[in-house]
């Protein structure tokens, strides 16, 4: 059904999507960038795919259903947040390990921080699916 | 200790939605619905009797400080509202359970509704404006979902109208949000009432009626209702009676909070246009109503018609009269939530929402007829049902007034209301059914009926209660209008004494 171009172009374009909705996603912490707009791009190379393939082709690329993920990453970031509230502090408050710190070196950084935006990174990749999924199977 | 009551009741729903996505294939789903509604209801009450007893609470998400993070805010109106939400979603939860089919059920229908509660809840909480807008799109999102679900062609054309209208509505509110946090520098609610004092007040007004238009979508107020009617009488009863209930009241909700924290400087234009418009409002939707055959479309524009209400309430600004729209917002959720799902009951035993289609109801249904009779005659205004006294002190504000005109066409839309009510009453529930059959309770199974009449009944009884005994509520009322009308509480439970800044 589609061109030859578009399907040649596509095999190149959603890893380099994929991989820079990553790169974004890591980026957003301190920088422009998160979660939110790291889901969105993500969900571009998707949606590219399903373009050039039909949007089944893109399912199984998938493998997972995009309300599934949605919902995990709600339950991700659900719990990102409690976890802020175990400790003493608030909900939502950010908790750290530094993995290998020394005086002088902070060393590997983890939070719930990252984890909060990995969720919704999810969340926001599951449901824009969800949804473009839907509209292309509607016809 | 309120820095994990606050917001409980939007964690509680969020949970709840995860639970009952894994568990959509069975019917273990419906029950973690049921469960989520109940634990939500607590909660909400136990930060209901929080704020009663200990006053305005607040809590700092993630340990900033106000203004710098999101801070939730729960006063008297956002702690009432919260449990109106709990209150409503629990009974359309127990209705959804006889009622939403379970191919709706695999799609995620309890994960949304589930969804739509935690946005509701996150809307009446927040006390940061940027926060209000990402709860509003969370209700858009998880609105939209329920409304297409079951993907028959009018709902995706019922979709579609009312997912534009939402954008607009955001994008106006966006806008202003922007604008604002330009000229002031800060989104949370009781800075944004400090620092919008020294700004330029011409701007601050057109920023003003920016929200206006925006919330004024939301709420549906004349001239920007087209989308209510067009989109509520198509999808599944119970979505149907939830959009009814809270969807609109988000709108008059936030217009009430905006309209007496932050934008008080230019009373006479904001204030002044907000009372036509609410006069406007109730007329078009009364009559739209006389027009309409369906069950469904004449509650819609009745909706409309009871926004003015409460926006009249806001309008008029004096203590007795915030208080009324207060009443107003709380007695009208319940009660028309409960003729939605009234609706639904009618639809199913005599097969159409289409009134000139049914027939007999009164016959062969004389408990649906009568719980129909509660509610219908509690929108109407009749003694001693809730919305008597939500009309009566509406009515007595205007006239305090002096404003004849406003008080005469509250009184004259009451007048308009029973004629639409007894036009459902004469031609779905008198009128012999036209295919000659009698419809009857009968003809559901035993759980069914429990399930879809418990709800109605419960509802039913609250508007007697709270029209019975309105004097605990109108004190509630009362103090959640005090609250608006002198933030001064309000600021400082968010950003501490007022003392002026000092470095330390």
């Amino acid at each position: 059904m589609t061109s030859l171009i578009v399907r040649a172009a596509t095999r190149l374009l959603v890893g380099l999507l994929l991989l820079f909705s990553i790169w974004m996603l890591l980026r957003g912490h301190n920088e422009p960038g998160g979660g939110f707009i790291g889901g969105l791009i993500g969900a571009t190379g998707f949606i590219l795919y399903a373009v050039a393939h039909g949007s089944k082709a893109a399912r199984e690329a998938l493998r997972l259903d995009p309300r599934s993920i949605a919902v995990g990453g709600l339950g991700l970031a659900l719990l990102a947040g409690v976890a802020g509230f175990l400790p003493g502090d608030g909900l939502f408050a950010g908790q750290w390990l530094f993995i290998g710190a020394t005086e002088t070196d902070k060393g590997t950084p983890l939070s719930t921080i990252l984890l909060f935006d990995l969720g919704v990174y999810l969340v926001v990749l599951g449901s824009v699916l969800a949804l473009v999924f839907a509209l292309e199977e509607e016809v | 200790m309120s820095d994990l009551l606050l917001p409980l009741p939007i964690l509680i729903a969020f949970a709840t939605a995860i639970l009952a996505f894994f568990f959509r294939s069975g019917p273990e789903g419906r029950w973690i619905s049921v469960a989520g509604s109940v634990a939500m209801l607590i909660a909400a009450a136990m930060l209901l009797s929080q704020v009663l007893t200990d006053g305005i609470q607040v809590a700092q998400m993630g340990t900033w400080a106000a203004p710098f993070g999101i801070t939730l805010v729960a006063d008297t109106l956002s702690a009432v509202m919260v449990v109106i939400t709990g209150i409503t979603g629990l009974a359309v939860a127990v209705y959804a359970t006889a009622d939403i089919s379970p191919e709706m059920e695999e799609s995620g229908y309890h994960a949304l509704f589930q969804v739509l509660i935690a946005g509701v809840s996150g809307a009446f909480l927040t006390g940061d404006l940027f926060n209000l807008y990402v709860w509003f799109e969370v209700m858009l999102i998880a609105s939209f979902g329920l409304l297409v679900l079951g993907g028959r062609r009018v709902q995706m054309d019922a979709g579609i109208k009312y997912v534009t209208l939402n954008l607009i509505s955001t994008i106006m509110f966006l806008s202003g949000i922007g604008l604002l946090y330009g000229v002031t520098g800060t989104l949370n609610m009781a800075d944004l009432h400090q620092k919008v004092q020294a700004a330029d007040p011409g701007l601050v007004t057109v920023i003003a009626t920016l929200f206006l238009v925006g919330f004024g979508i939301k709420s549906a107020v004349f001239p920007l209702f087209f989308w209510l009617p067009a989109a509520y009488h198509t999808p599944a009863f119970s979505v149907s009676a939830v959009f009814a209930g809270l969807l609109t009241k988000v709108g008059v909700y936030a217009m009430m909070r905006m309209f007496t924290l932050v934008f008080t400087q230019d009373i006479g234009w904001t204030h002044g246009l907000m009372l036509w418009v609410a006069v406007a409002t109730m007329i078009t939707g009364v009559l739209g109503a006389a027009a309409q055959t369906d069950f469904r479309r004449i509650l819609s524009f009745h909706i409309v018609s009871q926004i003015g209400y409460m926006v009249l309430g806001l309008a008029l600004l004096t203590p007795l009269a915030l208080m009324g729209a207060v009443f107003y917002l709380v007695h009208h959720i319940i009660v028309k939530a409960n003729l939605f799902l009234v609706s639904g009951v009618a639809n199913r035993i005599a097969g159409s929402t289409e009134i000139d289609h049914i027939g007999g109801l009164y016959r062969g249904a004389p408990l649906l007829a009568f719980l129909f009779l509660v509610p219908a005659f509690s929108l109407a205004g009749f003694p001693p049902l809730s919305g008597f006294w939500a009309k009566y002190v509406l009515v007595k504000a205007s006239l305090d007034l002096e404003l004849w005109l406003v008080a005469a066409a509250a009184l004259a839309v009451g007048l308009m209301t029973i004629y639409s009510m007894t036009k459902i009453w004469g031609r779905a529930f008198w009128k012999p059914h036209p295919g000659g059959t009698v419809p009857s309770l009968g003809s559901l199974s035993a759980s069914e009926r429990f399930f879809l009449l418990s709800p109605i009944a419960g509802l039913a009884i609250l508007t007697v209660v709270i029209g019975l005994f309105p004097e605990p509520f109108v004190q509630v009322a009362t103090r959640a209008a005090e609250e608006l009308l002198d933030p001064s509480a309000y600021v400082t439970a968010v950003l501490g004494a007022p003392v002026t800044e000092v470095a330390e």
